[in-house]
């Protein structure tokens, strides 16, 4: 009896969930059924910045009347590689990827390439596989970008630190050599702490606070995030030491174009997820019609200040 | 008896304690830094979340269980709580919301694990997974931002020059402690992690505790969840990922077994204060950020070795704790 009455409630459980997902999955495909299925896999929609890439993707193909057939990765390759399987068992004309990590999504690339479909990398690349263009912003030149700014604002003297972040990953190297090579050619700026937080604001809460314990004259900080700086500027209030402090980030998500506005932190390099998603979507629909696209598409980077942050 | 479960509650943390006095001593001697009042405040600060989330694994540990939903039961409870704080209701009642939702999730927990004969490690991964997507559909994946500035003082306030977390933490560990030690469900929660079937046939209410042990872990994870919010004055779906293994480093390191039956939160707190250290040390030292995890492990597997070395053998524990002659019955059972 009880068993019978679990059963059933499991089933309505499943049926609950499965069915508006089913629904929803119709209501898209009514949209037009001769124009080309464009797939596109994202790393983790746990991050703003990807959901605003692919909100960017969605207005795009909403645009221009193709369907967008979107998964999420979770930042799990085992899940990108069957999300992705699943995408090529539909259909797909063409794949935009959004790779959780470069190396391991090759394996991936090489199953869309002998299905013949073309395949499309944003924002991080693919170690393996053909890809036909790779839409990306210039990561090191945001980090030069965001240490001439920090340079310019402290006078080009004193002592700075950076929040790293996830050791290894592309976007902390890329962005910590651009920082590095502008700081490096700086002889009265000195570089003092330079500590992972791991893209994470609690973690830049954390680690910024203990830094501020050692570094007592700390002119400025750059973030390879904006999750790290804003956690960063919530430890020097309470420290009281924000107002003697110049605070870089990257990525321009939200909250830090608020703190931009609020004049709490300084300036944040612009990425342009949603370019980047539109871009995605633009360039596989160019290719599919058959015209030329270059392999490498640099998206603009920019810096946010207080000056043009109302732009964002 | 009595003193014999007296002796076994309050623990034996001298090796624990020499290797945080050790390494708080090296520390102060490497970096001027670190033995500053407000450096050990910002310590023991950073240690406050992942120490309320490790009082109730402790508990849930005891029983022989594990929580690994902690982390995500954070993350829901802290973005259901922003969103009830940035509604018209006032601010003690989102406190009461996101608490109830806690101990919510954890008596579900408990259920599942008694009622469904589910393991808890498996049960309260699919609680950590569930909760996770429910943080993250709630708050379509953004963070909330923009509380009402008396919640913010959760965290900015002190008292007597002590932040309030602190405080927090001192009422839930010294209530923790009482529980653990002078109350009736303090004496079950160590029974039924020495053996469950005995305490049942010994008229242990067994499923009652379990249940007591997942809920008070859920609800702390929620205190734990507001600290964090008031301390970052935003609430992130994400938040709180993978806490639920620092919250079980600093039981174990804490000299739990996690097999049940042994462990108390004196231990606990000084292991979850050990692991801020690390990190603080790292960072205050201006270590690279590719030895940090290195040195990370091998402090933790220093300090476990330590406390060992200092601790008779489980089994021995468990006949000191209940006399020799239950001793002797408890091991007639399927464990021990």
């Amino acid at each position: 009896m009880k068993r019978t009455v679990l059963c059933i409630l499991v089933t309505a459980l499943m049926g609950g969930l499965v069915l508006p997902a089913a629904a929803a999955g119709r209501g898209e495909k009514e949209a037009d059924s001769t124009a080309p299925v464009l797939g596109l896999s994202v790393s983790t929609l746990n991050n703003m910045f990807f959901v605003t890439l692919r909100d960017g993707a969605q207005e795009a193909a909403r645009e221009l009347g193709v369907q967008l057939l979107v998964v999420d990765s979770q930042d799990d390759p085992t899940r990108e590689a069957s999300n992705i399987q699943d995408l090529l068992q539909r259909g797909v004309s063409a794949l935009l990827i959004n790779p959780t990590d470069s190396d391991a999504i090759a394996p991936s690339v090489h199953r869309a390439n002998q299905s013949g479909v073309p395949v499309f990398t944003i924002d991080r690349g693919a170690h393996g596989g053909t890809v036909v263009s790779h839409i990306a912003s210039d990561n090191v030149a945001g980090g030069s970008l965001a240490a001439e700014y920090l340079l310019q604002k402290i006078g080009g003297t004193g002592e700075i630190a950076e929040l790293q972040g996830i050791p290894g990953t592309s976007a902390a190297r890329d962005r910590g050599a651009g920082f590095n090579s502008v700081v490096s050619g700086s002889a009265h700026v000195r570089l003092v702490a330079a500590q992972t937080a791991n893209f994470n604001r609690t973690e830049g809460l954390d680690v910024f606070q203990n830094i501020l314990q050692a570094q007592t004259n700390l002119k400025g900080v750059f973030a390879h995030n904006d999750e790290m700086i804003l956690g960063a500027i919530q430890a020097a209030e309470a420290a009281g030491r924000a107002r003697d402090m110049i605070f870089v980030g990257f990525d321009a998500v939200e909250d830090a174009l608020t703190a931009v506005a609020d004049g709490k932190l300084h300036a944040t390099v612009a990425q342009k997820p949603a370019e980047m998603g539109r871009l995605g979507v633009i360039t596989a629909l160019n290719y599919l019609a058959g015209k030329p696209v270059e392999s490498s598409i640099p998206v603009d980077l920019q810096l946010v200040t207080a000056e043009n942050v109302d732009h964002f | 008896m009595k003193s014999s479960f007296k002796n076994h509650r309050q623990g034996h943390h001298f090796g624990l304690l020499c290797a945080v006095l050790f390494l708080a001593a090296l520390l102060s001697l490497l970096s001027p830094q670190f033995l500053t009042t407000r450096n050990i405040l910002n310590l023991l600060l950073q240690s406050s979340v992942n120490a309320l989330l490790a009082a109730g694994m402790t508990l849930v540990i005891i029983t022989g269980g594990i929580d690994l939903s902690v982390g995500s039961i954070l993350g829901l409870t802290a973005v259901v709580t922003a969103g009830i704080l940035q509604s018209p209701l006032p601010v003690p009642g989102a406190i009461l919301g996101g608490l109830a939702l806690g101990a919510g999730l954890g008596i579900a927990n408990g259920l599942v694990v008694i009622k469904g004969k589910i393991p808890p490690f498996i049960a309260t991964l699919g609680m950590m997974t569930l909760s996770r997507g429910l943080a993250l559909s709630l708050s379509g994946g953004r963070p909330v931002t923009g509380l009402p500035r008396e919640f913010l003082l959760l965290a900015s306030s002190s008292v007597l020059g002590i932040p309030t977390p602190l405080w927090i933490v001192a009422a839930v560990y010294l209530a923790g402690t009482f529980l653990l030690a002078r109350t009736n469900l303090g004496r079950y929660i160590y029974a039924v992690g020495n053996n469950m079937k005995a305490s049942r046939y010994a008229g242990c209410p067994v499923p009652t505790t379990i249940i007591t042990a997942y809920t008070l872990s859920g609800m702390l994870a929620a205190l734990a969840g507001m600290v964090l919010v008031a301390r970052l004055d935003s609430a992130q779906p994400v938040m709180g990922a993978g806490y639920e293994l620092n919250a079980i480093a600093a039981v174990v390191v804490g000299g739990a077994a996690l097999s049940g039956g042994t462990g108390n939160l004196g231990g606990t707190l000084l292991g979850a204060i050990m692991m801020a250290m690390i990190t603080n040390a790292i960072n205050i030292l201006n270590i690279s950020p590719f030895y940090a995890q290195i040195l990370q492990g091998v402090v933790i597997l220093a300090a476990l070795f330590v406390h060992s070395a200092g601790k008779s053998p489980s089994r021995s524990c468990i006949t000191r704790h209940y006399g020799p002659g239950r001793g002797q019955k408890f091991q007639g059972g399927e464990e021990v």
